[in-house]
């Protein structure tokens, strides 16, 4: 039979969302597909209530690593603790979000037991006993599918919002497991100094409304106009590369191959052709609205809806609507 | 200060992409290539470093021979010396085996103080390889850097800020240190034409596996991890609905599928 398959829940100095804990929805398909068990791990200092919580989430076990040292997080310090328990206990699989920890935690712990990982994974099955991940390549054109025959656990980072959210059922709980594994100061190679926190509030790869705005806009004044949708909508606002060095927008808010892959449940496209580097960023949003005043463009190819005109006429109209439908 | 640039030749964005469906890899040969983007920033952040503290940049690629362009795309931005770490035993190198390979040249350099990486390659956009050659050397992981504040090279300590989610991270590290970069730390500057007709004559010195003392029965296809089992296009989205009519009646419509969705709140 094969082990147990093992969920990362990451945090920032003990602070969780929702969001921590998705990969236990996919997780658990997994450990059924094995006929062995879901568990989680955290890594961090005074993390029992995080614990806790992954067990509504069905965690059947949670492996739970407390000390000072792990107060906030450092790639070197969490990955020790990682390989830690993977060598002591060897899952079958050990999953661990897209994000800037995970990808760091996953990459680091993997190259410390001497294996490779399937990066940003977009699809995950377990078939004939054997997990296949599969990521998108070249701007997401391609899919390509790997599986992992040498080395335990097989290590995938997964794409934020790329399996759906498990529901939370107050009456579960788990075993909580805590290992008394430290590392020395000393040995540590990086300190954080200080966080300065965005003045963005939203997050764009877990938002699931983005207003974006390309080379279309024509000026940077252009994205005033969607920064007022995105506020009545309850949206962020994105860019495509061409905003970006323009000036007219800041990279952290690029969407697209050389920006953030994001995956929001409304994705609206205002003055974005659709270049395949912008593309490769949001293709798998669930819904894409294009606006566009060329009818050429590509972008209305991956449009599910699509509107041809001139976004200065169209967006005051949309806001004006949705004001007056949502009631606000 | 010894500085190691890191650089990947991709295929353009724009070419038509060749698979060998059956090996589970790309006809890299048979493609238009180009310097990855994100290696673009990890070259011009080697050429800041070395402007503000001296020392010499040696940039690194591990790659078919085809892959010495991108290299003499370094010497001709003036780097001060280059190595193509390439090998038959190479080719199919999963995340881990290629930042072996690369830690084994970094070592053979010697005496490295900072190593700048792009944070992903555009093909294989795996985006771990800086954080494992971090964790192979033993060294600071310092990744999704968006800016350099200071490098105290006698010190032995570096202070860079991080853009993670939700904001910007400053974090302090010792050196040596893999810095993997992301795009707007800096401005890429193009080569001058003297440094283009330069560096088309100078020789690309090449390591192979005996080299770097890399065990060939770890790297390449033999030593990954990982394999490709299948290779897809995946289905095109749906022919979407374009609206007609008035910008009033379009609007409209739209609104109403928009918040028939019920995401919008």
């Amino acid at each position: 039979m094969a082990n147990d398959v093992w969920v990362y829940i990451e945090h920032k100095e003990g602070a969780v969302t929702p969001m921590s804990f998705e990969l236990l929805g996919i997780g658990k398909t997994l450990a059924d597909g094995f006929g062995s068990n879901l568990c989680a791990f955290v890594v961090g200092e005074g993390i029992d209530a995080i614990a806790k919580e992954a067990g509504t989430y069905g965690a059947s076990k949670v492996f739970a690593v407390d000390a000072g040292v792990f107060k906030g997080f450092r790639a070197d310090a969490y990955a020790k603790a990682t390989a830690f328990l993977f060598d002591k206990y060897k899952p079958e699989v050990a999953l661990f979000r897209a994000t800037s920890q995970g990808t760091d935690i996953a990459a680091a712990a993997a190259a410390q037991l001497g294996s490779g990982i399937c990066s940003d994974a977009i699809g995950l099955a377990v078939d004939g006993g054997k997990l296949k991940m599969t990521k998108a390549a070249f701007g997401g054109n391609y899919t390509v599918t790997v599986v992992n025959e040498k080395s335990q656990p097989q290590i995938a980072t997964v794409r934020p919002k790329a399996f759906a959210m498990p529901e939370q059922d107050a009456s579960k709980s788990a075993e909580v497991v805590k290992e008394s594994f430290v590392v020395d100061e000393a040995s540590l190679n990086t300190k954080v100094l200080e966080f300065i926190k965005s003045a963005v509030a939203i997050n764009l790869v877990e938002a699931d409304i983005i207003v974006s705005g390309g080379r279309g806009l024509g000026n940077a004044e252009g994205f005033d106009l969607l920064k007022e949708l995105a506020e009545v909508i309850g949206g962020g606002v994105g860019a495509s590369r061409a905003a970006v060095d323009s000036g007219w927008i800041t990279v952290d808010q690029q969407v697209g191959q050389t920006g953030k892959t994001v995956k929001p449940k409304i994705y609206i496209a205002c003055g974005i052709s659709g270049a395949i580097q912008h593309l490769a960023g949001m293709r798998t949003s669930d819904c894409i609205v294009a606006i566009n005043k060329d009818p050429d463009a590509p972008i209305f190819k991956a449009a599910t809806f699509g509107i041809v005109g001139d976004y200065k006429q169209v967006v005051p109209k949309l806001i004006e609507k949705f004001k007056g439908k949502l009631g606000k | 200060m010894k500085i190691v640039a890191c650089v990947k030749q991709v295929p353009d964005t724009e070419a038509e992409v060749k698979w060998d469906i059956p090996g589970g890899k790309l006809k890299r040969d048979a493609m238009d290539c180009v310097t990855n983007a994100f290696d673009e920033y990890a070259i011009e952040e080697a050429l800041l470093t070395r402007e503000n503290h001296d020392g010499e940049i040696v940039a690194i690629s591990m790659g078919p021979e085809k892959a010495m362009d991108v290299l003499r795309n370094c010497l001709a931005l003036t780097v001060n010396e280059v190595k193509l770490c390439t090998d038959a035993a190479f080719e199919g190198s999963d995340t881990f085996a290629t930042a072996s390979v690369l830690a084994a040249a970094i070592k053979k350099v010697g005496d490295v103080d900072i190593v700048y990486c792009g944070k992903q390659s555009t093909d294989g956009n795996t985006g771990v390889v800086g954080a494992a050659l971090a964790s192979i050397l033993g060294w600071s992981q310092l990744t999704y850097v968006s800016k350099i504040r200071s490098i105290d090279g006698a010190g032995k300590k570096i202070v860079v800020e991080r853009a993670i989610e939700g904001g910007t991270e400053v974090v302090e590290a010792k050196l040596p240190a893999v810095v993997s970069v992301l795009k707007g730390i800096n401005e890429p500057r193009l080569p001058n034409l003297m440094g283009i007709r330069k560096a088309s004559k100078m020789e690309i010195p090449q390591w192979n596996a005996a080299d770097l003392g890399v065990d060939t029965g770890k790297v390449g296809t033999a030593g990954a991890s990982t394999k490709v089992v299948e290779i897809a296009v995946p289905p095109p989205r749906g022919a979407g609905e374009i609206l007609k009519g008035e910008i009033e009646d379009m609007a409209n419509t739209l609104t109403d599928k928009l918040i028939d969705l019920k995401v919008i709140k």
